[in-house]
């Protein structure tokens, strides 16, 4: 119980030996690499989320701007933009509506978990006033090989592009100065005003880049199911932050690694293929996520109770 | 200042659509503000402590569908049981979050994250994912929240006797007094000694049973109960009362202020087809009016600034 990580590398573990004795289709190369598409786009989003979080903020619009995104490029397809545009577009896109989460809370001093509730209605309520009860189904050619395309035939780009982003923001969050200032700012965001952190500007990044990565997440997964819809991606924000808080981040902040959310990502997907290997109906997932989650943060608590504290 | 608002408001839909002020549409408007009101109320009692509770809507649906099973199993079932079925289960989950959270000391989004997911989930286990429609439900069941008693719709007298039991709660009962003190500063609350754990128990309960409550009343006053059912709901919930000026950070919140955020709410839904806006529209504007009118509450807090060198670069300036 020293460290988290050791517990969810044990899990995970745990997950994958089950898994392949229970379905021999488990341990297959292939099916592998496909399972991870199912949750490729959650976990972008929760790199950016993690840090956040630990900067004692919430994001809870993430999966209104993927609607927001995906509609705006969804549109731009009708009017013939190609796959590079519309992939900028996306996280052009992105990362306006993270700046202008970023630019709420930090400029009238609101808390973050209020106005992302009122931008996540504002986000998603755009791309419902556009579109209504229709769809968009339309893309330019080679704009499906972003989130089917593989490597190889084998690796999904998207992995690839997890894989690269992880790296970086692990590196960020605890190789940089950046990443200390963030835990600093999360344990007591007013000494670290004192102590010459510019608190507001990093809030406001914090959300900015947490913007953009949803719109990246948005261009995949529009990609990937070859269609706009405004309720796309619904409640995927609590789904993100479910992660990142099983991943032993702690979300009153300023505590958490990010090699821990990673492998809480793992986690939960193995554990959804598994389940779905099993023919398990996918609902069914999410009384096994809110049980892990409880579980999760419970049992340490407990433990701490039970075994006297060493000095 | 928000009551200024909503007048002008109703004002300006009056113009555009007299209609709106008739009898008729101001009945449905209570009718539907009601559950919103009384849930917004208790969400308020857990933001007071500087607690959330995200799983009411969940309970709501789980409740509302171990109901309708029930009815649609014993169509004879007398009200009064389903009334004390709902409370009961309500209650019942209510206190699994308030032990999670008072006696393990988790953070209360955490805690009712996960029991947001696990509610949610456990409706579809119940029910095998069907849906309960109309036709399957015993006639009382559907017809008490919607019968009338002088007049209103038996949900609005609901909703009118539990916003007077919060109102009292917490401006006349020690019980409530305590939870300002906690949401404040919990650890003066502790030194005066207040029983933090037994405080939050009993708030997560009491969400719980009227969550309960209001999951029965919700799936007997649109006649179907199906795993989605409130989806999202936890979410208005909030923003009626952030509207209302209650502070998510605990210790500030009022039941007037939180019945006019929900009233302004449930005006901005309900109003649109009338002013000739696609409904398509509504979640769109009410995003925009959560923000304005979180943003104009703000603006009478910021003068206060915690910050000292917020403060300083103030005086320059003026």
């Amino acid at each position: 119980m020293k460290r988290w990580e050791t517990v969810l590398v044990i899990l995970l573990i745990a997950i994958c030996v089950i898994n392949s004795l229970a379905s021999p289709y488990f341990l297959d190369v292939h099916n592998l690499f496909d399972s991870t598409q199912a949750f490729t786009e959650k976990a972008i989003i929760a790199l950016p989320m993690t840090l956040v979080i630990i900067g004692r903020d919430i994001d809870l619009s993430v999966a209104a701007i993927i609607a927001l995104c995906s509609t705006l490029i969804g549109w731009l397809a009708t009017l013939g933009v190609g796959t590079a545009g519309l992939l900028a577009a996306s996280v052009v896109a992105g990362t306006a509506a993270g700046a202008f989460n970023g630019a709420l809370i930090t400029r009238f001093r609101i808390q973050s978990i209020v106005v992302t509730i009122g931008t996540m209605s504002l986000f998603r309520g755009i791309s419902y006033a556009v579109l209504g009860d229709q769809a968009y189904t339309s893309y330019p050619d080679g704009f499906d090989e972003l989130g089917q395309g593989t490597l190889w035939g084998l690796v999904p780009y998207e992995l690839i592009v997890f894989a690269i982003l992880a790296i970086v923001f692990t590196v960020v969050l605890h190789r940089t100065v950046i990443g200390r200032r963030l835990f600093a700012l999360g344990n007591n965001p007013d000494a670290a005003r004192y102590s010459g952190i510019a608190v507001d500007a990093h809030r406001f990044w914090l959300f900015t880049v947490n913007g953009a990565l949803s719109g990246l997440a948005a261009a995949f997964l529009t990609s990937r199911i070859g269609a706009t819809r405004p309720n796309m991606a619904t409640s995927w924000e609590l789904d993100v932050i479910a992660v990142v808080v099983l991943g032993g981040v702690s979300i009153q902040g300023g505590r958490g690694t990010l090699p821990g959310v990673i492998l809480a990502v793992f986690v939960l997907g193995m554990l959804t293929f598994g389940l779905g290997l099993m023919n398990v109906p996918g609902i069914m997932m999410s009384i096994v996520t809110g049980l892990l989650l409880i579980v999760a943060i419970a049992v340490p608590l407990v433990i701490q109770r039970i075994v006297p504290r060493r000095v | 200042m928000l009551i200024a608002i909503l007048c002008a408001m109703v004002m300006a839909i009056a113009v555009r659509a007299p209609v709106f002020l008739s009898a008729a549409s101001l009945d449905t408007l209570i009718t539907d503000g009601s559950i919103l009101a009384m849930m917004a109320l208790v969400q308020m009692l857990a933001l007071i402590t500087g607690g959330i509770d995200l799983s009411i809507a969940a309970s709501m649906a789980l409740v509302g569908m171990a109901t309708a099973l029930a009815s649609r199993a014993h169509p004879g079932m007398p009200v009064a049981l389903t009334v004390a079925i709902s409370l009961a289960m309500g209650l019942g989950l209510g206190a699994i979050n308030g032990a999670l959270i008072a006696a393990i000391r988790m953070p209360p989004i955490v805690v009712t994250l996960g029991t947001m997911s696990l509610y949610r989930g456990a409706v579809f286990l119940v029910s095998g994912g069907a849906w309960v429609n109309a036709h399957e439900f015993g006639p009382g069941y559907l017809a008490f929240p919607t019968d009338r008693t002088l007049g209103l719709t038996h949900i609005a007298w609901i909703a009118a006797i539990v916003i007077v039991a919060g109102h009292v709660l917490l401006n006349h009962a020690r019980a409530g007094r305590e939870l300002y003190a906690l949401g404040g500063n919990s650890s003066a609350a502790r030194y005066v000694g207040i029983d933090e754990p037994r405080a939050l128990m009993r708030v997560y309960c009491l969400t719980g049973l009227v969550s309960g409550l209001a999951g029965y009343l919700w799936v007997a006053r649109y006649a179907v109960a199906y795993t989605e059912t409130a989806l999202g709901f936890e979410l208005q919930t909030v923003a009626a009362c952030v509207i209302g000026g209650v502070s998510t950070a605990g210790g500030k919140g009022g039941v007037l202020g939180c019945l006019l955020g929900a009233a302004f709410l449930v005006i901005i839904l309900n109003s649109l087809p009338m002013i000739d806006v696609s409904p398509f529209w509504q979640m769109a504007i009410s995003g925009a009016a959560i923000l304005a009118a979180v943003i104009v509450n703000s603006r009478g807090e910021a003068r206060r600034g915690k910050v000292i060198l917020q403060r300083a670069t103030a005086k320059e300036t003026a």
